[in-house]
C-alpha cells in the first residue's frame, strides 16, 4: 500500500501513456499481421508481406489508390499550409502591430472557424461553392483547407508577435533599416519559430482532415483519410497500417532530430 | 547655448502631441545646442519620452515643427534622420551577435566590409567590450548590454544621440559608473546627447542643461546649478532636491511671514514679485544653519522653533524644526559640530541670496 502511495503519480502517468499509445501500438502491430479474410482485427501470425507489398508490390504501392491518396494528401497539406501560413502570418502582423477599424471583428471572425463544428463548416463551404457554380475538385479542396488553417496560423504567429519587444523594430528603423529591411532582418527572423510551428500545425491539420475534405473534394480527388474511410467499407488492408506506421515513425524521428538540434544550439550559445 | 554656426542641433517649434484623450506634449518650444549634454527631467507621464520619440521619428507630432541642424524633419521616418537612439530596454537584436548588432546601422548604409570591421572594433573598444564581439546579447550582463546599445548607436556617428532612461535598469553602483562613463564618452565623441530621465541626481550629474518637464510643458530650463538655486516654480523646487516653501506678503524687498518673521530678498528675486501681493518663497535645507537666539553673526533671515526630529545620515544630519505659524522646516547640517536633539529650542537663519521666489 505504501508503495502505491509513494508512486501514485508514476502509476497514473503510466496509465495515461498506455491509454494514449496502445491504439498506436496496435496499428503498428497489425501491419505485420498475416491476415486472413477482409478484416484485420484478429492476430493470426507474423509476416512482412504487407511491408514488401507497400514498397515493391505488383501495382506501385501494392494496394490500388493507397500511394496515390497519400501523395495527394501530402501535396495538399504542403500547399494549403504554405499558403495558409503566408496569409495567416500577414493577418497576425496586422492584428499584432496595428490598430485599425474592424480589428476586434477580425479577431472574432478568425476564431469562428475554430469554434464551428467541422460538419457545419464543411457543408457551408460546399454550399458556397455550389451557389457559385464552382465544381468540386482540387481547387475547392485546397481553398477549404486554407480557410480553416488560417485561423490556427494567426493564433500561433500572433502569440509570437505579441511577445516581441516593439522597440526592436523601432531600433532597426533607427539604424537606417527601411520598413522592408526591418521586416526581413529583424521581425521575420524573430517570429520565424512561430511561423514554422504554424506551418507544421497547418500541415498536420490538413493531412488528417476528413470531414471538410469529404464535403469539398468531389468525386475525383481522394486524400488519404478519404481513402481509408472508403477502404473501411470493405475492410482496411494491412498496407494502410504499414503506411500509418511509416508516418508515425517519420514524425517521431523529425521531432527527435529537432530536440537534438535545439540542444546543440543552446549548448553552443551558453557560456 | 548654441555653438559654432549658431544653428541648434535640435529645434522644436510649437510641438504638440495629443493622444486620444490627453495631451502628452503641449506646444513645446526648445532649442538644444550643438555638443551639449541635455537632460529632460520629469515624473512619468510628463511628456519627456514622447518628446524624445518625436525627435527620433517614432511618433509624429500632432502639430509643430522639428528641425535637426536647421533641416525640417517633421514627418520624416526614423531611418531618414541623423539621430540614433539608446532604448530603455536596450532593444538589442537577440538573434545577432554583439558585433552584428553594432554593425547593423553601417550595413544598412552599405558601408564596405573592411570599414565596418574597423569601426566595429573601434566602437567596441570605446565601450570596453572588445572581447565580447561574438557573444549573443543575452549572454551579457545588464551593464554590458547597455554599452552594446550605446555602441550600436554611436558607431553611426550621429550628430544627436537620444537616450531614453538608459540607466534605469541598472543597480545603483553600476548606474553611478555609467553616469561618469556616459559623460566621458559624450566629451570624447563631441556630439549632442539628449538624455531622458526621472532621476534628478542623474540629470544634475551628467547634463550641461536640464529641462524640467511637467504636464507636457517645460517648467524650467537651465544649467543644473541655476535650476537648483532658483527653481522658480513649486514643482521644480520639489522635484529637484528638497526645499522649504513658505507663503507670505511681499512689500519691497521683504516678505512678511504668518508668524511675524520678515524675510529679505535679493533685488533680482524681489523684482519677480512685482504685481503680486502674496508670494511663495523657498530655501534649500542645506542653506539653513543653527544660531543662538541673539547671535549678531546670524544672517538676517531667521526663524525660531523647536526641533521635532533628528536623523543622522552619515555625512550630514537632517532636522525637522517646528516653527509656530509656519510648520515644519527641514534643515541639513554637515556633521562638523554638536548634533542637536529633538525638543531643543533653536533659531535657524539663512542669507537673502539663498532665498528664492516661486510662482
Amino acid at each position: 500500500m505504501k508503495f502505491v502511495k509513494k508512486h501514485l503519480l508514476t502509476i497514473y502517468a503510466i496509465g495515461v501513456f498506455l491509454y494514449l499509445f496502445i491504439p498506436v501500438a496496435l496499428v503498428i502491430l497489425f501491419g505485420f499481421n498475416d491476415v486472413r479474410g477482409r478484416f484485420n482485427f484478429r492476430w493470426v501470425g507474423f509476416t512482412l508481406d504487407h511491408w514488401e507489398n507497400v514498397f515493391f508490390g505488383p501495382v506501385f504501392g501494392g494496394v490500388p489508390g493507397l500511394w496515390d491518396s497519400m501523395l495527394t494528401s501530402l501535396r495538399l497539406a504542403f500547399l494549403s499550409s504554405a499558403i495558409g501560413t503566408v496569409l495567416g502570418t500577414l493577418i497576425a502582423l496586422a492584428l499584432g502591430r496595428y490598430s485599425f477599424r474592424g480589428r476586434g471583428a477580425t479577431n472574432v471572425f478568425l476564431f469562428l472557424p475554430m469554434a464551428t463544428p467541422e460538419v457545419v463548416m464543411g457543408s457551408s463551404i460546399l454550399a458556397l461553392f455550389l451557389a457559385l457554380r464552382i465544381n468540386q475538385g482540387y481547387a475547392t479542396l485546397l481553398i477549404s483547407h486554407i480557410v480553416f488553417i488560417i485561423s490556427y496560423v494567426v493564433l500561433t504567429v500572433k502569440a509570437r508577435i505579441q511577445g516581441l519587444d516593439r522597440h526592436l523594430e523601432e531600433a532597426a528603423m533607427d539604424l537606417y533599416a527601411t520598413e522592408w529591411q526591418t521586416f526581413r532582418r529583424v521581425t521575420l527572423p524573430l517570429i520565424m519559430p512561430g511561423v514554422f510551428a504554424a506551418f507544421l500545425l497547418g500541415f498536420a491539420l490538413s493531412f488528417d482532415d476528413f470531414i471538410i475534405s469529404n464535403f469539398n473534394a468531389g468525386p475525383t480527388i481522394q486524400t488519404l483519410p478519404l481513402w481509408i474511410f472508403a477502404a473501411n467499407q470493405r475492410g482496411i488492408p494491412p498496407e494502410a497500417n504499414v503506411l500509418g506506421t511509416l508516418i508515425f515513425v517519420i514524425t517521431v524521428l523529425v521531432m527527435l532530430l529537432n530536440v537534438v538540434w535545439q540542444r546543440r544550439q543552446s549548448a553552443k550559445t551558453s557560456v | 547655448m548654441t555653438a559654432g554656426n549658431g544653428i541648434p542641433a535640435v529645434e522644436l517649434e510649437n510641438v504638440t502631441k495629443r493622444f486620444a484623450d490627453f495631451t502628452a506634449v503641449d506646444s513645446l518650444n526648445l532649442n538644444i545646442g550643438e555638443n551639449t549634454f541635455f537632460a529632460m527631467l520629469g515624473p512619468s507621464g510628463c511628456g519627456k519620452t514622447t518628446t524624445l520619440r518625436m525627435i527620433g521619428g517614432f511618433e509624429d507630432p500632432t502639430s509643430g515643427t522639428i528641425r535637426l541642424h536647421g533641416d525640417d524633419v517633421t514627418g520624416l521616418k526614423p531611418y531618414r534622420r541623423a539621430v540614433n537612439t539608446v532604448f530603455q530596454s536596450y532593444a538589442l537584436f537577440p538573434h545577432m551577435t554583439v558585433a552584428e548588432n553594432v554593425a547593423f546601422g553601417l550595413r544598412r548604409k552599405k558601408v564596405d566590409d573592411a570599414e565596418v570591421k574597423r569601426r566595429v572594433g573601434e566602437t567596441l573598444e570605446l565601450v570596453q567590450l572588445s572581447a565580447r564581439g561574438s557573444a549573443k546579447p543575452r549572454q551579457l550582463s545588464g551593464g554590458q548590454q547597455q554599452r552594446v546599445a550605446l555602441a550600436r548607436a554611436l558607431i553611426n556617428h550621429p550628430r544627436v544621440l537620444l537616450l531614453d532612461e538608459p540607466l534605469g535598469a541598472l543597480d545603483l553602483k553600476l548606474r553611478k559608473e555609467m553616469q561618469i562613463e556616459l559623460k566621458r564618452i559624450q566629451q570624447e565623441v563631441g556630439i549632442t546627447f539628449i538624455h531622458v530621465t526621472h532621476d534628478q541626481e542623474e540629470a544634475m550629474t551628467m547634463a550641461d542643461t536640464i529641462a524640467v518637464m511637467n504636464q507636457g510643458r517645460i517648467e524650467r530650463l537651465g544649467s543644473p546649478s541655476e535650476i537648483y538655486e532658483d527653481p522658480r516654480t513649486p514643482f521644480v523646487a520639489g522635484f529637484l532636491g528638497a526645499s522649504n516653501l513658505m507663503s507670505g506678503t511681499v512689500s519691497g524687498n521683504e516678505v512678511g511671514l504668518p508668524n511675524g518673521a520678515v524675510i529679505r530678498l535679493t533685488d533680482i528675486q524681489a523684482a519677480r514679485c512685482n504685481g503680486h501681493n502674496e508670494v511663495q518663497i523657498g530655501v534649500r535645507p542645506e542653506k539653513l544653519s543653527f544660531f543662538g537666539s541673539n547671535d549678531g553673526n546670524a544672517p538676517v533671515n531667521r526663524l525660531s522653533g523647536v526641533i521635532a526630529d533628528t536623523s543622522f545620515t552619515g555625512t550630514s544630519t537632517q532636522y525637522l524644526v517646528e516653527v509656530p505659524g509656519i510648520g515644519q522646516v527641514a534643515v541639513v547640517e554637515q556633521n562638523l559640530g554638536d548634533i542637536h536633539d529633538p525638543g531643543e529650542e533653536v533659531t535657524v537663519a539663512w542669507k537673502p541670496e539663498h532665498t528664492f521666489v516661486v510662482e
